[in-house]
């Protein structure tokens, strides 16, 4: 005998406090195991790509920060990469390095909002203002250098708006020295917690097969057990001068692949990044950040592909260059937008509890998602 | 069985080590402030309400051009050729009425892109940051010094200068 | 006793007992709840290096009240297609729930509401009106998120009174009794009287008994914690899943009665646990009262030692709170059948073999 049962679609979102913004799901429950979930996108957008074509080029990067507002540096960085491989300039050494101390300060900064925020969607808020507590101070640290907090306009075409801050260097081995051991108390408290542990290991397995077929990158690749970092991979900026480890799921607590993996690879990330920031802070040459940057910006017709490894995986430039000033098309591979598309696969066959954890573990950022 | 004590266990020891670290946070000063009545201290460098010196600016548009928003309007007239209209402090003449400058808070994403263009340096970020308003329209600034007679005087001179040169030339393309 | 007291002075039974029945909400439970907030806050906010309420009053002592006065003005919003009637009473079911466990709550050996002989399971039953409560709220609000959140809740409550019960029978088996007056009166003033120490008798029984209490110590404090919907088992109000789960639609003063009844019971919980294995209201080094030969000091010492033991309790439900993440509902549910019921039973099995030997 079978009994019928009904199933419940449950909208999740737009306003629900862990869709990280304003994102819906559609989710269809058989009681309360899923089984199917289409998110629904597009409350945020804001025209990007369409706006760039009638922007000059400069004017394209304070749009570039707001796609995904935790990691603007990034975004920065592989937008003023594409255009510098359009207009064929070098930059000075000293910009290449700091470029990459922002990055990689970014890349934590960004890395501390997902892990806090994982832990307070899993129900641990203590944690969320912990890692906030140090994401401060890193903010701090952009403040003095450029002025602004949260959307820099700091990297430019051919250098940055700035030099470093005369005490910035002092100021970030101090924030490096008193953030290993918080990052050890993190751990403490959230990582190795059994109840943490028991909501995440084993929940929403990833293989690798299915994320490289989905196009899936980042920490959600890795997570899955492949060493792939364009960092290493498809080297730029001066990444190839640094000494620094690829994490990756190893399945400690579960399987190779679940949300514990993909939560953890992201802390040991933060020490890797912090690896580079310090090599980069000792080898920092000299030299001047603004005088490469061109007075006039009109790259030769001609099109370029540039990406850079955004804490959220690979952020694409396609930009499309037909002589003027601004660009013909600027087109953007989301790192957010694609890893988004596997919540579907992944969530089948979970209970609603277990959403908010993958949803987290993906980590998206609506922002970048719509564009 | 092992397993089963083994979970038990873990769970008890892991929840004792995190209410140690929750237990320790309870004594360690908050890294908060009061806000209203402390503020920190900003940093040289903030970004924050574009402040025009109009003393110095000469009208060239420049800053309005770099915006990505389009967030500064900027309305001019030429003067006449008997008015002095000053120096800049760095020396640059001026020979434009700013008849008209608005920027829109509302719109401006503080991204300093006007700051670095202009030729001298009038325009500028400045460190306050509380201007909320009930209104928007009243985040719309107006920097232009000018009373609105005067912004009337000098275009209506303007235009009487113009219309003038206009009959002058035509009289001379007459005689000619 | 107060009522006895009442009685005499008023000569009737009626004005009496109204007075008595009133007397733990306005004298205690409000109190309590509005200085329980204020600590949940304050504890929060510390352990997080934040400050918590600063504003109201000094150090925000008076927040609590700004907010009841806030709650009060709210309008109360009633969507069209709630159930209006189950929707009205389910705020006031939960809390009648909550606040009839205080009659039996012996706060001093001259404050106890009633006196009976099953006081613990006077308490055990009647709390489980709240059940009832919730899961009017979640069907009546018409939500899905609220009925999930009442369905957990339901589940949960269930199952976890088991390990309580199991507990609770085991100290009822020790001793013989269930009324929590007796109970306390015979933890007598030293803490290793109490039965988290193997109780009052002075035996070698004593000693085999103090690891199978703490044992049955966490197990009661693990699944009240649950009963009443705390991390790590506030999976009802989730509020990263269900928004906040069965009290989602509410708003106003019936909010402000869930939110009542939540701190209402956090302390009732408490007060079980130390009633059965802490002495209840019992001092643990013995009374001032004593040593100056001053009567009428002993009852008020009383009423301190519990509330303060009480509190104490709650604050370190607040401590998990802050540190904790939450269960899984099937998780919840195996813990509950799989960990703390197998391992009361055995408990109550052990201790039973202790107390006859
Ligand atoms: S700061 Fe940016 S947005 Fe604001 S006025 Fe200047 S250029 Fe425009
Ligand atoms: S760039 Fe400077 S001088 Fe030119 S209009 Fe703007 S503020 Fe005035």
């Amino acid at each position: 005998m079978s009994v019928r049962t009904e199933e419940m679609v449950l909208n999740m979102g737009p306003q629900h406090p862990s869709t990280h913004g304003v994102l819906r799901l559609e989710l269809t429950l058989d009681g309360e195991i899923i089984t199917k979930v289409v998110p629904h996108i597009g409350y945020l957008h804001r025209c990007f790509e369409k706006h760039c074509e009638v922007m000059s080029y400069p004017q394209v990067i304070p749009y570039t920060d707001r796609m995904d507002y935790l990691a603007a540096m990034g975004n920065e960085l592989g937008y003023v990469i594409g255009v510098e491989k359009l207009l064929r300039i070098q930059v000075p050494e000293r910009v290449e390095y700091i470029r990459v101390i922002m990055a990689e300060l970014q890349r934590i900064a960004s890395h501390l909002v997902a892990i806090g925020t994982y832990g307070a969607d899993i129900g641990a808020f203590t944690p969320f203002l912990y890692c906030f507590r140090d994401r401060e101070r890193i903010l701090n640290l952009f403040e003095i250098t450029c002025g602004a907090r949260l959307l820099y306009n700091y990297i430019w075409v051919g250098g940055l708006s700035h030099d470093l801050h005369p005490d910035f260097v002092r100021l970030t081995k101090e924030f490096i020295k008193e953030f290993k051991p918080n990052l050890r108390e993190l751990n403490n408290l959230l990582t190795y917690n059994k109840i943490f542990i028991d909501r995440t290991a084993n929940v929403g397995i990833l293989p690798l097969e299915t994320a490289i077929n989905f196009g899936v990158t980042g920490p959600m690749l890795r997570a899955s057990g492949l060493k792939w970092d364009l960092r290493k991979d498809d080297t730029y900026s001066v990444y190839n001068k640094f000494d620094f480890d690829i994490p990756i799921g190893e399945g400690k607590m579960g399987t190779v692949g679940d949300s514990w993996d993909r939560y953890y690879v992201r802390v040991l990330e933060m020490e890797e990044s912090l690896k580079i920031i310090e090599q980069a802070i000792e080898t920092l040459p000299d030299g001047d950040v603004t005088s490469a940057i061109p007075k006039k910006i009109k790259p030769p017709v001609g099109h370029v592909y540039s990406r850079v490894e955004n804490p959220r995986g690979e952020l694409g430039y396609f930009i499309i260059s037909d002589g003027s000033t601004s660009p013909f098309r600027v087109k953007v591979r989301a790192p957010s937008f694609v890893n988004l598309q596997i919540m579907d696969e992944l969530c089948r066959g979970h209970l609603v509890a277990d959403v908010i954890a993958i949803l987290g573990s993906v980590d998206i950022v609506l922002g970048e998602v719509d564009r | 069985m092992r397993a089963y004590f083994n979970n038990i266990f873990t769970a008890l020891i892991t929840i004792f080590v995190g209410m140690k670290v929750t237990l320790r946070h309870l004594f360690t000063p908050s890294v908060t402030i009061q806000y209203p009545d402390v503020k920190l201290p900003l940093p040289e460098r903030e970004r924050n309400r574009l402040y025009v010196n109009m003393d110095d600016c000469i009208g060239c548009d420049q800053c309005a051009r770099a915006c990505p928003v389009n967030c500064i309007e900027i309305e001019t007239v030429k003067s006449l050729p008997g008015e002095d209209l000053g120096k800049t402090s760095n020396g640059k003449k001026k020979a434009l009425w700013v008849t008209k400058f608005t920027i829109d808070f509302a719109k401006c994403c503080y991204c300093q892109l006007c700051v670095f263009p202009c030729p001298t340096e009038c325009i500028y970020m400045t460190d306050v940051y509380e201007f909320s308003e009930y209104d928007r329209n009243n985040l719309i600034y107006d920097f232009a010094t000018l009373t609105p007679q005067e912004r009337q005087e000098k275009i209506e001179n303007f235009r009487k200068f113009s219309e003038e040169k206009e009959k002058q030339k035509a009289k001379t393309d007459k005689s000619e | 006793m107060i009522y006895d007291f009442l009685n005499d002075l008023t000569g009737s039974p009626f004005i009496a007992g109204t007075i008595t029945a009133l007397l733990p909400l306005f004298a205690f439970i409000l109190p309590f709840a509005l200085f329980a907030v204020l600590l949940e806050r304050k504890v929060a906010g510390h352990m997080q290096d934040r400050l918590g309420p600063m504003r109201v009053g000094y150090h925000g002592i008076l927040q609590t009240v700004a907010d009841i006065i806030k709650l009060i003005q709210k309008e109360d919003i009633i969507a069209r297609n709630n159930d209006k009637l189950l929707f009205n009473i389910a705020p006031v079911l939960t809390f009648a729930g909550s606040y009839a466990a205080f009659a039996a709550i012996p706060f001093s050996s001259v404050f106890l509401g009633a006196n009976i002989d099953l006081g613990i399971f006077y308490i055990i039953a009647v709390t489980g009106l709240v059940v009832a409560g919730i899961l009017m709220a979640g069907w009546a609000s018409n939500n899905k998120y609220s009925l999930l959140g009442a369905m957990r809740s339901a589940a949960q409550i269930i199952s976890y009174e088991i390990p309580t019960i199991l507990v609770v029978l085991s100290i009822v088996m020790l001793t013989g009794t269930m009324s929590l007056y007796d109970l306390s009166e015979s933890q007598t003033s030293y803490f290793w009287n109490w039965y988290l120490l193997g109780g009052p008798e002075f035996e070698i029984q004593k000693f085999l008994l103090i690891p199978f209490m703490l044992i049955g110590f966490l197990i009661i404090y693990i699944s009240t914690l649950a009963e009443v919907n705390r991390t790590p088992f506030d999976i009802p109000e989730a509020e990263s899943e269900l928004v906040s789960g069965y009290h989602t639609e509410y708003s106003g003063m019936k909010f402000a009665m869930f939110f009542l009844a939540e701190y209402a019971n956090m302390f009732a919980v408490s007060a079980i646990v130390v009633a059965l294995f802490l002495g209840g209201y019992q001092s643990p080094f013995g009374y001032l009262g004593n040593l100056l030969n001053i009567n009428w000091l002993i009852p008020l010492e009383q009423f301190f030692w519990f509330t303060f033991k009480g509190i104490f309790f709650v604050f370190v439900q607040m401590w998990l709170r802050w540190t904790l993440p939450r269960l899984r509902v099937d998780q919840l549910m195996a813990a509950s059948w799989k960990y703390l019921i197998p391992i009361a039973f055995f408990n109550l099995l052990i201790i039973g073999i202790i107390s006859i030997l």
